[in-house]
């Protein structure tokens, strides 16, 4: 394979400027979530662990096998998205290792308003059930919540992707074979109820687990009967009378080593059937990625420095080098699977997106994973661009990246603008995974232009009607849109919404994405059939 | 030279006669009870004769049986090995009369020797120091006191017939007389037989070094130098070594001499063992003669190139002594480490069970290991409970104490407690190093030996943790090229997490006191280091792990260790010593049918000796309730609080197997 070399200047005052901004941006995320970890506040916290209960994150972490990595879905889910705070929308969820198998865990946080599902987090649940599922990944919940959050249960009962479709993805997972696996550690409350009893097997602590379609307070409204909770849905009750649990576990750590027995149990081979190599470290350390980033978004870079610290070896088979050359194509290898990287090396022209769409369909065919490095402003426009057929071009790349079947991975390194987004494999495109730099931005189009559009509307509204307007005027009117698009388009106001699966520091990015691959190789790859392509 | 001998014995001392009659060509015969009928004795053996049940009065002690094996099996010799008939009289008389050669010496010398008072009046006459005492045959308590008032205390109260320790007490003052008197008459009886004591002048700093001597039955006499077997426990033996050290030459010529002339004062021939304290002045006393092969002959044969079971056979066969006196040279320095059933953090309570895993240092001219046991074979109840002898040897005593600390490290015994690390402390430790040793060293050293600093606990911790990171590593690794996806990320074990530390919590305890130990890794691959962190201390660190072999770089100091992990308990070797780590694992909790009844339990498999209470009795706390006899140790249990005694389960006399429960006890209510 061809190497590529660097010719970063790793002492400049430009690389040392942008590594120190990126710094800031990686330690301001860090910060932020160094709070959110914690989940609810030091008394519930404290509560929750005189009641003998260990901390949702330490449950996972007794789940996991010695030493697993951890690929945490979402942290800043809810961020700020709600008056009241909700750290990671009260649920944990990611892609760990147990016995042997990547799993898809999902821990609700009781010390987050007692675990109760707000609309994101219903959001949260629903995305890592699609992760299992497009990846055929087991399912471990390990539930302690009070159910649906009531003040907001309009966004989080009644429609097709709310509380619901839990259920639904529990039973169709089963039915292909994904098994679903849950752990009562607490309250399973009303439609709570049927994520143990809609599992494959269900394990439920004694004297803390509890699951009834009613509580204590409901029952004795509705019938007047009264009954402690544990009389109502403990332990005891499920495991010996109702046998709505399978396994009696003594305490949280108990319940927890039977979870890993029941997934020792499944008899399940990982269906690897791709031509990995041995894995070989970059030749540059991933930190220079800091100083290869601009400070000033606008400044051009080569992307080819970034894969160089991304792919191993850093060995990179550029595909079509000297055509279309603002989409870099090229086969690599991370963590010794081999895989198609298609990156933005500046704004997409007609021949970028052929050959992209054209890369895309190389990979398919081969069944080789796709890797979206996504730092792209849009379609370029312009009288002869759109004569030229850039709408066409533009298409034949947004279907490739619609219908290949082999598992994608985007990863937003910059920005994220326009019709760009949909043909370098954004959120709608059913990526396996996409995750986004602390430094990137999305939104239709960048806030200048957003700005400038709605500026240009209105002057010439004002100009039909006579009325002068000035440039200083102008600018204030375009301020607070440019504002509004920064707010709106930074990562962390797109990673609490939900529309990626996280914020990762651009050091990650080798790590992660080789977690990511591995993931998803427990699902064989399809054979891709395309749609037409306009010619 | 005999065709054909039995060894009345079993164990290592069996194995050990074996082969030096193996390499003579000398057919031999084992025999064994039930609990060997499958021992490593019975199979080295070219014969074997099965003589009764596993109590060693039923079946090694038994004289008759054995002298009738020798018969069926046309013996012509015994060899009796140590311990067991090896002393007795009346079974040397026997074998006499059968016509069988006891290999051993004439039965006028073990008589001679048997009792101790008897030996100190003959070595009296024959002008052999002793040690101020009294003999007399007045046993009475008044006449015993006034002898120990006399001489000035300390004094040191001994059974007669005794040895090993038995029926032996040190009395400080007259005070303490009476009970420690009355103390050492009972454990006499119970051992021996015989509750006759005699009293000596207790020497504050003296040394046992013993001289090897053997005749033949032509007049010829040689010592085999001396053997320095000071560091006891007990007044049993732990780490001996030969030869003593800071012992000059006019010294071991006048204690050879001596302990001739003491041979030759009973007419004595074959191996003989003259024990002398040595005091700070270098003035010595006689205490007592073993006439037979001592445990720790092998630090002799190491240091002289001389097989003594070899010279025992001939001189037994009539022939003269292989060597004279000035053929004889002394070569190097030997250490010999009894290694023990035993768990020396609890006053060295004797251990029972199955050697699940047995792994010996590897031998070699510098390693040698006499053992009767192998892997998976049980440490009984009844019998002595020694693994195995390790000796070492080398040019001199610093390089031999060195192997003799490597090869302790390097064994590896599970499923039974061993001193081994005790051992290991012993040896590793500056008096010892030093040579600043006398009989009294473990009760002066105990808290060098067991190691309580918490300083130095401190600077271990980081290794134990480092090296329980290093293993989730090592083991994920192996699993990694198993795996039919062997570079997945998956695989690596280093805890990594998004947006945080990577780090390891691992729970580490150390006698009961619990630490949380975070262990971060640093970068990955070669250059991989971890930040542990124990409280407010944090410490980089760097390891390769190598079998059991730890190369570890704390803050810059670079050391070596050697580790043992039995699931998740783990020994660190060091050069200063041996650390315990116990890696506490998550509790599981309490389950269904776990509860235990309120009831006392055998704290190992014994005998009753006798059950002090009986059902309906009220106990208060730490009253004694009975008390077992276990490796010829008693043990007092007591009751754990006030209560009740609902029932009993066992009358004195019962064996009773470890962890039976022996009665039914209920706390009294508040």
């Amino acid at each position: 394979m061809a190497k590529l070399i660097s010719k970063i200047n790793t002492r400049s005052q430009d690389f040392l400027d942008n590594a120190a901004h990126m710094q800031t941006q990686v330690d301001d995320l860090r910060s932020k979530l160094g709070e959110i970890k914690l989940g609810g506040g030091e008394r519930s916290r404290d509560r929750h662990l005189s009641r003998g209960k260990l901390l949702p994150r330490d449950r996972v972490n007794a789940l996991l096998d010695d030493g697993s990595a951890f690929l945490e879905f979402s942290q800043l889910a809810a961020y700020k998205v709600y008056e009241d705070n909700v750290p990671s929308a009260g649920i944990i969820t990611g892609i760990g290792r147990v016995g042997g198998q990547e799993c898809v865990i999902v821990a609700n946080d009781a010390t987050v308003k007692g675990g109760t599902y707000y609309p994101l987090t219903v959001k949260k649940h629903l995305r890592a059930q699609a992760i299992a599922q497009e990846n055929n990944l087991p399912c471990i919940y390990l539930v302690d919540s009070g159910g649906a959050n009531l003040p907001n249960q309009d966004d989080v009962f009644p429609d097709k992707e709310h509380f619901g479709r839990i259920f639904f993805n529990q039973a169709n997972m089963s039915a292909n074979n994904i098994p679903q696996v849950a752990v009562v550690m607490g309250s399973c409350t009303a439609g709570g109820a049927y994520v143990p009893a809609m599992a494959d097997e269900s394990i439920i602590v004694k004297e803390q687990g509890t699951i009834f379609l009613a509580g204590p307070p409901l029952v004795k409204a509705a019938t007047g009967e009264v009954v402690s909770a544990e009389d109502l849905g403990g332990a005891d009750v499920h495991c010996r009378t109702s046998g709505v649990t399978d396994h009696y576990a003594q305490n949280d750590h108990h319940a927890l080593e039977i979870a890993r027995s029941t997934v020792k149990n499944l008899n399940r081979v990982k269906p690897v059937s791709i031509d990995f190599q041995q894995v070989i470290e970059p030749e540059y350390p991933s930190e220079d990625i800091y100083g290869i980033i601009p400070k000033d978004t606008r400044q051009p870079f080569d992307i080819r420095e970034v894969i160089a610290r991304i792919v191993d070896g850093s060995n990179f088979d550029e595909f079509k080098a000297l055509y279309g050359n603002t989409l870099v194509c090229g086969f690599a290898n991370i963590y010794g699977y081999p895989v198609g990287i298609v990156a933005n090396n500046g704004v997409l022209f007609g021949e970028s997106a052929e050959k992209g769409a054209h890369f895309i369909q190389l990979c398919a065919q081969r069944k080789i994973p796709l890797v979206f490095l996504q730092n792209i402003t849009g379609f370029m426009v312009g009288k002869q661009y759109e004569s030229g057929g850039i709408a066409k071009h533009g298409a034949k790349m947004v279907t490739a990246v619609a219908t290949a079947q082999v598992p994608k991975f985007t990863i937003l390194i910059g920005g994220s603008f326009g019709a760009g987004n949909y043909g370098m494999c954004g959120r709608a495109y059913d990526p396996r995974f996409l995750f986004m730099w602390p430094n990137a931005r999305i939104s239709v189009m960048g806030g200048e232009q957003a700005a400038g559009v709605l500026a240009q509307v209105t002057r010439d509204k004002k100009e039909k009607l006579g009325e002068s307007w000035s440039e200083e005027d102008e600018q204030k009117f375009k301020q607070p849109i440019i504002d509004n698009y920064e707010h709106q388009g930074h990562p962390y106001y797109a990673s609490a919404r939900l529309w990626d699966d996280g914020i990762i520091d651009p050091a990650d990015t080798r790590q992660v994405l080789g977690l990511a691959i591995s993931a998803s190789l427990n699902k064989p790859i399809d054979d891709t059939k395309f749609g037409i392509f306009r010619m | 030279m005999f065709n054909k001998i039995l060894i009345a014995n079993r164990g290592e001392i069996a194995c050990r006669i074996i082969k030096t009659a193996k390499k003579m060509g000398v057919l031999t015969v084992a025999v064994y009870s039930d609990a060997d009928k499958d021992a490593l004795h019975v199979h080295m053996a070219d014969e074997a004769i099965y003589i009764g049940p596993s109590p060693s009065r039923e079946s090694y002690l038994l004289g008759d049986k054995v002298i009738a094996a020798a018969i069926k099996t046309g013996a012509q010799a015994i060899h009796p090995g140590y311990g067991f008939l090896s002393e007795n009289a009346d079974f040397c008389r026997t074998c006499a009369a059968k016509n069988i050669t006891f290999i051993g010496p004439p039965v006028g010398a073990i008589e001679a020797m048997g009792s101790k008072s008897a030996a100190k009046n003959i070595m009296e006459k024959a002008n052999v120091p002793l040690v101020p005492g009294y003999h007399g045959e007045d046993q009475s308590s008044a006449v015993i006191k006034k002898a120990a008032d006399d001489m000035g205390y300390p004094v040191l109260l001994k059974a007669t017939a005794g040895g090993g320790g038995k029926g032996m007490r040190q009395v400080w003052n007259e005070q303490e007389f009476e009970e420690g008197f009355a103390a050492a008459k009972r454990e006499a009886l119970s051992s021996f037989g015989d509750d006759t004591m005699l009293v000596e002048k207790y020497l504050t700093q003296p040394r046992h070094v013993e001289i090897q001597v053997f005749c033949d039955n032509h007049q010829n006499a040689v010592y085999l130098f001396e053997r320095d077997c000071s560091v006891q426990r007990r007044h049993q033996k732990v780490i001996e070594e030969a030869p003593a050290f800071k012992m000059s030459e006019e010294l071991r010529a006048k204690m050879g001499e001596s302990a001739i002339k003491s041979a030759q004062a009973i007419g004595y021939q074959g191996a003989g063992t003259v024990e002398f304290l040595l005091d700070v002045d270098g003035s010595f006393y006689f205490m007592e003669m073993n006439t037979r092969l001592q445990v720790e002959h092998p630090v002799t044969e190491m240091i002289s190139g001389q097989d003594l079971v070899e010279w025992q056979l001939r001189v037994a066969a009539g022939e003269v002594l292989p060597k004279t006196q000035q053929q004889l040279v002394l070569n190097g320095h030997a250490f010999e480490a009894r290694i023990y059933a035993e768990d020396a953090n609890n006053d060295f309570l004797p251990a029972t069970g199955k050697l699940s895993l047995l792994q010996t240092p590897v031998e070699s001219e510098h390693v040698r290991i006499d053992t009767g046991v192998r892997q998976g074979d049980e440490v009984s109840v009844y019998y002595d409970p020694m693994i195995a002898k390790l000796i070492v040897w080398d040019e001199n005593r610093e390089k031999a104490l060195k192997r003799l600390s490597k090869a302790l490290s390097e064994y590896r015994i599970n499923g039974v407690t061993t001193n081994i690390d005790f051992l290991y402390n012993l040896a590793t430790s500056k008096p010892f190093v030093e040579e600043d040793i006398d009989t009294g060293f473990i009760e002066k050293n105990n808290d060098l030996i067991f190691h309580d600093n918490a300083q130095e606990l401190l600077n271990e911790l980081p290794i134990a943790a480092l090296y329980l990171v290093l293993s989730i590593e090592k083991k994920a690794l192996q699993s990694a090229l198993h795996s039919n996806d062997p570079y997945s990320p998956w695989h690596n074990a280093n805890a990594w997490r998004l947006n945080e530390p990577h780090s390891h919590v691992l729970v580490l305890a150390h006698n009961d006191v619990e630490y949380t130990v975070e262990v971060e890794q640093k970068r990955q691959g070669n250059d991989a280091y971890y930040l542990v962190k124990i409280n407010s201390e944090q410490f980089d660190c760097q390891g390769t792990l190598d079998d059991d072999n730890l190369v570890v770089n704390i803050n810059g100091h670079r050391s070596l260790a050697t580790i043992n992990c039995n699931e998740n308990n783990i020994s660190l070797y060091r050069a200063n010593g041996v650390f315990n780590f116990t890696h506490i694992l998550p509790d599981f909790g309490q389950h269904e049918g776990d509860d235990s009844h309120g009831g006392l339990t055998a704290p190992m498999n014994g005998t009753m000796v006798s059950v002090l209470v009986e059902a309906g009795d009220t106990v208060s706390k730490d009253q004694p309730l009975v008390i077992m006899e276990a490796m010829k140790m008693e043990h007092t249990i007591k009751a754990p609080s006030d209560g009740t005694i609902n029932e009993v389960f066992f009358q004195a006399g019962d064996m009773v197997d470890g962890g039976a429960e022996l009665l039914a006890f209920s706390t009294s209510e508040e």
